[in-house]
């Protein structure tokens, strides 16, 4: 889907209308202020151990679930925090999980590679790679036995296409026609490793639908609108029992794999000119030539930075976990023994 | 109360829950159409249709990882792999997905599912399809490990799996398929973590699990008839949760412990319990805990390989018997 040209905007031709383009703008406002605080807590050292940031990325997690229902279920991998924000999960529970507070959305138990909020439909983040493609498949499946309407939304990188569990996953949901959507963030790298160099295909997911039976979709990762308009259709195709979607989002990470990865690597220029293209600085423009009063844009920026300021105060003031947590949940019981 | 074959007995424990529960589905590689490599699951497609008993493709990790999609968002599953080493496939699941699920999100994610596989050797199938794998997954914090050695436990430990809340890795022993056992009529529930005393005896405690258990017994009367030691055999049944309260009760009256094991020796489930038998009730023992296993190798295909590297009755027996020095 080619992105609007200026020339052909206008307010009176907005199929989305401007709810929904104030939504996307939200979202994606809200996932880089979020993440880049996350950014600015680590270097206080703040944040421990890793975290994944998909700065650069917004328009796919916004645009993805905007077009969600409640009730639709995501599958995210280490690199979700933009997706779990993206559900309305506040972002308080999120710094505080990666702040490893007791008000953080695992109380500390997940840290930031695990995030999960099942009460926001988020059924976790998985560091495994390619490992949540077949559970998104189970959800599915649930779905499709009990006659119920939601979809799952499995979210992964590039480099999950070259594991066995996208190839399996993806047949099993074509010969189940499972209402599962594929969604895979083409971010350019595997790690520190350019995508080309490790896969034998120009288009890593799109070019192996077909080998599925599926349409080949490459959409825009960096275009809110087109990202919107496909998840729009993929969720329609899987609530009319149609059966499951890959969609590739072409884009780009701004920041390096995970807060360890200066990104050296990378060709000079390249992160420049894919700023040009920053999604959040392209949207707002978007919405201002859409007619969008100025003041409407600010209201929306200044309330999430208030949102992410008190987010911040929050968790720095909440206490850490208390240790009596350490031996709980890992059996049903809500206990560890495993022996009388 | 029947007869039946163990094998015979999974596909009943199955049709036991599915028609209790219809969130109860089951998948697997030709376990639908087929009724199973092993014909343990025969019927029951018939029974309960294409929806809730389903052929899956030969991709461990999908049927592993549907299992739990599934389990995470309302349904019990069962599911199928074929040959327990086959779970190294998709350890994965095993090992990082199933059983951390609920502990790294604080308890929000639930995991009631069940992994039925055939484990155990006896069928001269090479070092690929023969393993017993039980400690693979004993060791991991969130599982639990089951193994039946009888057709009427088949039932009543698969009923206990199926309505437990937690992951449950369900090793059925290929060798025991064929074997009959009288199972009682109407529904049989048993409950995860009770080990069995199989046989009562006064010198010395047996401890084995699946194929080592009609094993261990055999061993017992042969050392009863032959040199007048009476000795107790316990069917551990699950290893985690573990009874180590029958398992110590036992040792405490008998002074003397022997475990049965097929797998290799090293880090086997019966140096575990060797271990808690040696903390918690050293001043019972009378002589050292003895652990009969399979020597650290793979396992080999022919006849008589196979049969010098299994614990066998007369082997069982003999290192007993010098153990106990008559
Ligand atoms: C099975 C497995 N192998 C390797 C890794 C280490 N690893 C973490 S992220 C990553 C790269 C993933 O790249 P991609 O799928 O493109 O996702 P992105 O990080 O770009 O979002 C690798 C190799 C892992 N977590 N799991």
């Amino acid at each position: 889907m080619k992105p609007l040209q200026k020339s052909e905007i206008s307010s009176s031709n907005d199929d989305l209308g401007e709810d929904v383009r104030l939504e996307l703008y939200r979202l994606q406002f809200l996932l880089r202020e979020a993440e880049q605080r996350a950014f600015d807590l680590f270097l206080q050292n703040l944040v421990k151990g890793t975290s994944h940031l998909s700065l650069g990325q917004e328009a796919v997690a916004a645009g993805f679930a905007a077009a969600m229902k409640p009730g639709d279920l995501s599958f995210c991998t280490y690199r979700g925090h933009a997706h779990t924000l993206a559900r309305g999960v506040p972002v308080e529970q999120v710094l505080g999980e990666l702040m490893g507070r007791d008000n953080g959305l695992m109380r500390g138990k997940g840290g930031s590679m695990h995030l999960t909020s099942v009460e926001h439909g988020v059924m976790g983040s998985y560091a495994i790679i390619g490992a949540h493609l077949p559970i998104a498949c189970g959800a599915a499946w649930r779905a499709q036995y009990k006659g119920q309407d939601d979809v799952s939304v499995c979210f992964f990188g590039d480099g999950t296409t070259n594991i066995g569990a996208f190839h399996e996953a993806l047949n099993f949901a074509a010969i189940w026609k499972l209402p599962v959507i594929f969604v895979c963030e083409n971010n350019h790298y595997m790690e520190y490793t350019p995508i080309g160099d490790v896969t034998a295909v120009p288009h890593p997911a799109a070019d192996r639908a077909s080998a599925y039976g599926l349409e080949r979709i490459i959409v825009d990762g960096n275009d809110a609108d087109a990202v919107y308009r496909t998840a729009m259709a993929a969720y329609d195709k899987a609530r009319k029992g149609e059966g499951p979607s890959l969609i590739e989002c072409i884009t780009y990470r701004h920041s390096g794999h995970s807060r360890a990865d200066p990104a050296k690597y990378r060709p000079e220029g390249e992160l420049e000119k894919w700023k040009e293209r920053d999604p959040v600085k392209v949207y707002r423009e978007r919405l201002l030539d859409f007619g969008i009063d100025k003041d409407v844009i600010l209201g929306i920026e200044s309330a999430i930075k208030r949102e992410v300021d008190d987010a911040t105060d929050q968790c720095k003031a909440a206490p850490i976990p208390s240790q009596d947590i350490i031996m709980t949940d890992v059996y049903a019981d809500g206990g560890f023994a495993w022996r009388n | 109360m029947a007869e039946l074959t163990y094998r015979d007995a999974v596909a009943r424990g199955i049709a036991q829950e599915m028609a209790r529960d219809p969130d109860v589905v089951f998948l697997g590689e030709d376990v639908a159409k087929a009724g199973g490599v092993f014909k343990a699951t025969v019927g029951l497609y018939e029974q309960f249709g294409p929806l809730r008993v389903r052929d899956t493709p030969i991709s461990e990790q999908a049927i592993l990882g549907a299992a739990m999609g599934a389990a995470m968002t309302g349904l019990k599953p069962i599911a199928e792999i074929m040959f327990s080493d086959f779970l190294a496939v998709c350890f994965d699941y095993i090992a990082n997905e199933f059983p951390k699920s609920r502990y790294m999100t604080n308890g929000q994610v639930k995991c009631p599912l069940v992994v039925r596989t055939g484990n155990g050797a006896g069928s001269r199938f090479g070092a690929q399809h023969s393993q017993s794998v039980e400690n693979w997954c004993m060791m991991i914090p969130g599982l639990k490990v089951v193994a039946p050695s009888s057709p009427r436990d088949v039932i009543g430990l698969l009923a206990a799996a199926v309505r437990d809340p937690d992951p449950v890795i369900f090793f059925e022993h290929k060798s025991l398929y064929p074997m009959k056992g009288e199972v009682p009529d109407g529904e049989i529930v048993d409950t995860l973590g009770t080990a069995k005393i199989v046989r009562p005896g006064k010198d010395a405690t047996i401890l084995a699990l699946a194929l080592m258990v009609p094993r261990a017994l055999e061993a017992a009367e042969k050392l009863k008839a032959e040199h007048g030691i009476d000795c107790e055999v316990v069917d551990v049944r699950s290893l985690v949760p573990l009874d180590t309260q029958t398992i110590l009760g036992s040792v405490a009256r008998t002074h003397r412990l022997f475990t049965v094991e097929e797998n290799p020796r090293l880090c086997g489930w019966g140096a575990e319990i060797a271990s808690i038998v040696a903390d918690e009730a050293f001043y019972d023992l009378d002589g050292p805990i003895v652990r009969i296993t399979t020597p650290h190798i793979p396992l080999p295909a022919a006849d008589v390989l196979e049969d010098t590297v299994l614990p066998t009755p007369g082997r069982i027996a003999e290192r007993v018997r010098q153990s106990l020095g008559s």
